[in-house]
C-alpha cells in the first residue's frame, strides 16, 4: 500500500525520513531555524528506543556522532550555519577517517551570528571541505519538503555505499515551510548489513581490533590514503551528478539555482513564458559533485547562465568553472535573509536578453 | 489554478492555524500546497504572517511577493497587505477590528464582521475560520468540503466537541462574502 500524503515541516520530514532510514542514533544541539528537527528526533528516536542526544555543543555532538558512526551504525546530526562551522573540525575528522554519516544544514543568513531567516551563504563551505585538510564530501540539496524527505532518505544510502558523510544542505524557508509529503518505507536498523571495517562487536566474531582513525604520522602512508580517497572522488563525480533542468535546449539564458532559489527561479520562468520570453532553469540537486559536465556542454551550445542565489555569489564560481570562458555568466543574489521575488529575477533576466 | 494568499494578524487571532488548514483542506482536495509562517521575534500582539499558496500545478516560489488574495485580521496587518497585494486583487477585511477603508483603490474589498459572527456563534476566538469560510466562497481555491475530517485529525480528541461550533463558523463566513 502506497503512503498517503502528509502535511509536513520540512524539519519534521527530514527527521521522520531519517528515522525511516534506519538512523540509529542522533545527536544534536539547539538552533534555529532547525529546532524543530531536533524536536521532532527526541520523540521519535525514544519512542523507538534508539538514541538521541541533547549534546551540549555542536562541536560535542559531531564528536558523538564520529563514535557512533565508528561502530557502524547509521547517524546524524543537524544544525544551523553558525552551529555547521563548530562542527567543521569533526567533520574533517570523519572524512580522514572514512565515516559514513549524515549532517543537516538548515542554513540561515550569515557571517557570524547573522539573522534566523534563509540563507544560502554557506556554499562554499559545504562544496569545498569546509574543515581542514584535503577533502570532499556528498553535498545534496533540496527544493521541497518532498526532496527534503527523499534526500535525507538517500543520504543514508550514499553515505553507506561510500563511506563518507553526506551533507543536506537546505535553507531556513526550506525546513520551516510545509508542504505535502509521501514519506519513503521504514527500515530496521537491524538489518542493514554490519559494516566490516566498524569498531565493537568482538564478542562475537573473535576478530582483531578495528581502528577507526584519521591520525597517520607517516607521510608516504597518509598520501597514498588521500590519494585513494581523491579515486574515489573521481568515481562519485561519475555516478552521483544529479540536476534537473526545465526548457534548457530552448532557452538561450539559463537561470541557475538550487534549493529555493531554484523555485524563485521556476516563477521568474513561468512568468516570463507567459510574457512571449524563452528562459531555461538549471538546478544541481548535488552540489559536490557539481553538475559540472551538463554545464559545459550547454556553455558549448553557447548558452548564457544567471546563477541565481541567496547569497553575494558563491554557486555561480562552480558554474563560471563548469561554462570554462565558453558562456557568459552572470549573476543575481539577495543575502542576509532577503529571499529574492520572482518579479526581481525576471527583471534581471530580462535586462540580460535586452528586453 | 493557483492562488497565492497573503494572511495577516495579530499573534494569537489564529492566523498559522488558518494557513495550516487552509493548505491541509487544499491537499485532501488533491492540490499542491506550500504554507510559509514568517516567524521571527514575534510574540502574542505582534503580527504573525503567512504566505500561503494552493495550486493545480508545482508551486514555483513557496514566498508569496505578489497575493492574489490577502486576509487582513487586524489594523496593524492593513498597511503590511496593501503595499504587497497583487494590482486588483482580493482583500478580505475583518472589519469587527479595521475600521478604515484600504488606501488602494484598485483593490476588490470584502469587509467580514469575522469577530461579531463569531461570538454569535458561540466564541471570539473562532473569527479565522470565520474568515476562511469567507475565503473559500470568494476565491473558490478551496471547497473545503474535507475540512471536517482534517479537524479531527488536526485537533487532539479533547477538543472535538469544539468541531461542530467551527464548521457553523465557516458556513457563517461563507454566507458573509
Amino acid at each position: 500500500m502506497s503512503e498517503e500524503k502528509r502535511l509536513m515541516k520540512g524539519n519534521e520530514a527530514i527527521g521522520e525520513a531519517a528515522v525511516r532510514a534506519g538512523c540509529r542514533a542522533y545527536f544534536g544541539y539547539p538552533i534555529t531555524p532547525q529546532n524543530e528537527l531536533t524536536a521532532y528526533m527526541a520523540k521519535h528516536m525514544l519512542d523507538k528506543k534508539r538514541t538521541f542526544i541533547q549534546a551540549e555543543s555542536e562541536t560535542a555532538a559531531i564528536n558523538m556522532v564520529f563514535g557512533a558512526a565508528a561502530t557502524g551504525a547509521r547517524s546524524m546530526t543537524s544544525s544551523s550555519s553558525p552551529g555547521i562551522s563548530l562542527k567543521q573540525e569533526g567533520i574533517s575528522y570523519a572524512c580522514g577517517a572514512d565515516l559514513p554519516m549524515v549532517i543537516v544544514n538548515i542554513a540561515r543568513s550569515g557571517p557570524g551570528l547573522g539573522g534566523i531567516s534563509p540563507g544560502q551563504a554557506d556554499y562554499f563551505q559545504s562544496t569545498r571541505g569546509g574543515g581542514h585538510g584535503d577533502y570532499f564530501h556528498l553535498v545534496l540539496a533540496p527544493k521541497s519538503v518532498q526532496e527534503a524527505a527523499d534526500l535525507t532518505y538517500k543520504a543514508f544510502e550514499l553515505a553507506d555505499k561510500w563511506r563518507m558523510p553526506v551533507m543536506i544542505l537546505a535553507d531556513g524557508l526550506i525546513g520551516q515551510m510545509m508542504e505535502g509529503v509521501v514519506l519513503p518505507p521504514a527500515i530496521d536498523p537491524e538489518s542493514l548489513p554490519r559494516k566490516p571495517w566498524g569498531v565493537g562487536h568482538q564478542a562475537d566474531t573473535h576478530r582483531a581490533n578495528n581502528h577507526v582513525s584519521s591520525i597517520n604520522l607517516v607521510p608516504v602512508e597518509l598520501e597514498a590514503l588521500v590519494r585513494a580517497r581523491f579515486k574515489r572522488y573521481e568515481e562519485i563525480k561519475k555516478t552521483e551528478v544529479d540536476f534537473e533542468e526545465v526548457n534548457c535546449e530552448k532557452a538561450d539564458l539559463i537561470l541557475v539555482g538550487y534549493g529555493t532559489s531554484s523555485r524563485v527561479a521556476l516563477g521568474a520562468l513561468e512568468m516570463a513564458k507567459a510574457q512571449g520570453i524563452e528562459l531555461g532553469l538549471f538546478r544541481p540537486i548535488s552540489l559536490w559533485p557539481f553538475p559540472e559536465k551538463r554545464i559545459a556542454e550547454l556553455a558549448a551550445k553557447g548558452k548564457k547562465f544567471l546563477a541565481v542565489e541567496m547569497s553575494m555569489g558563491q554557486m555561480v564560481e562552480d558554474v563560471r568553472l563548469a561554462a570554462n570562458g565558453k558562456g557568459e555568466v552572470h549573476f543575481y543574489g539577495r543575502c542576509g535573509g532577503v529571499i529574492p521575488s520572482e518579479e526581481e529575477v525576471l527583471a534581471e533576466a530580462k535586462r540580460l536578453l535586452g528586453k | 489554478m493557483t492562488e497565492k494568499t497573503f494572511m495577516a494578524g495579530f499573534g494569537g487571532q489564529g492566523i498559522i492555524s488558518l494557513g495550516q488548514l487552509w493548505v491541509y483542506c487544499a491537499m485532501k482536495e488533491g492540490l499542491e500546497v506550500t504554507f510559509f509562517p514568517f516567524y521571527g521575534a514575534e510574540k502574542r500582539g505582534g503580527v504573525a504572517r503567512a504566505s500561503v499558496i494552493v495550486s493545480t500545478k508545482e508551486i514555483a516560489s513557496p514566498l508569496v511577493t505578489a497575493p492574489d488574495s490577502s486576509i487582513v485580521m487586524n489594523m496593524d496587518s492593513l498597511p503590511i497587505c496593501e503595499e504587497v497585494a497583487k494590482q486588483g486583487g482580493l482583500m478580505l477585511v475583518n472589519s469587527s477590528l479595521v475600521k478604515v477603508d484600504p488606501k488602494r483603490a484598485d483593490l476588490k474589498v470584502i469587509k467580514i464582521a469575522c469577530n461579531e459572527i463569531a461570538e454569535q456563534i458561540g466564541d471570539g476566538k473562532i473569527a479565522n475560520m470565520v474568515m476562511m469560510g469567507a475565503l473559500s466562497k470568494a476565491t473558490g481555491a478551496v471547497k473545503l468540503d474535507k475540512l471536517e475530517a482534517v479537524l479531527k485529525s488536526f485537533f487532539p480528541e479533547s477538543k472535538h466537541k469544539f468541531i461542530p461550533m467551527n464548521m457553523a463558523a465557516i458556513e457563517a463566513g461563507m454566507k458573509a462574502v
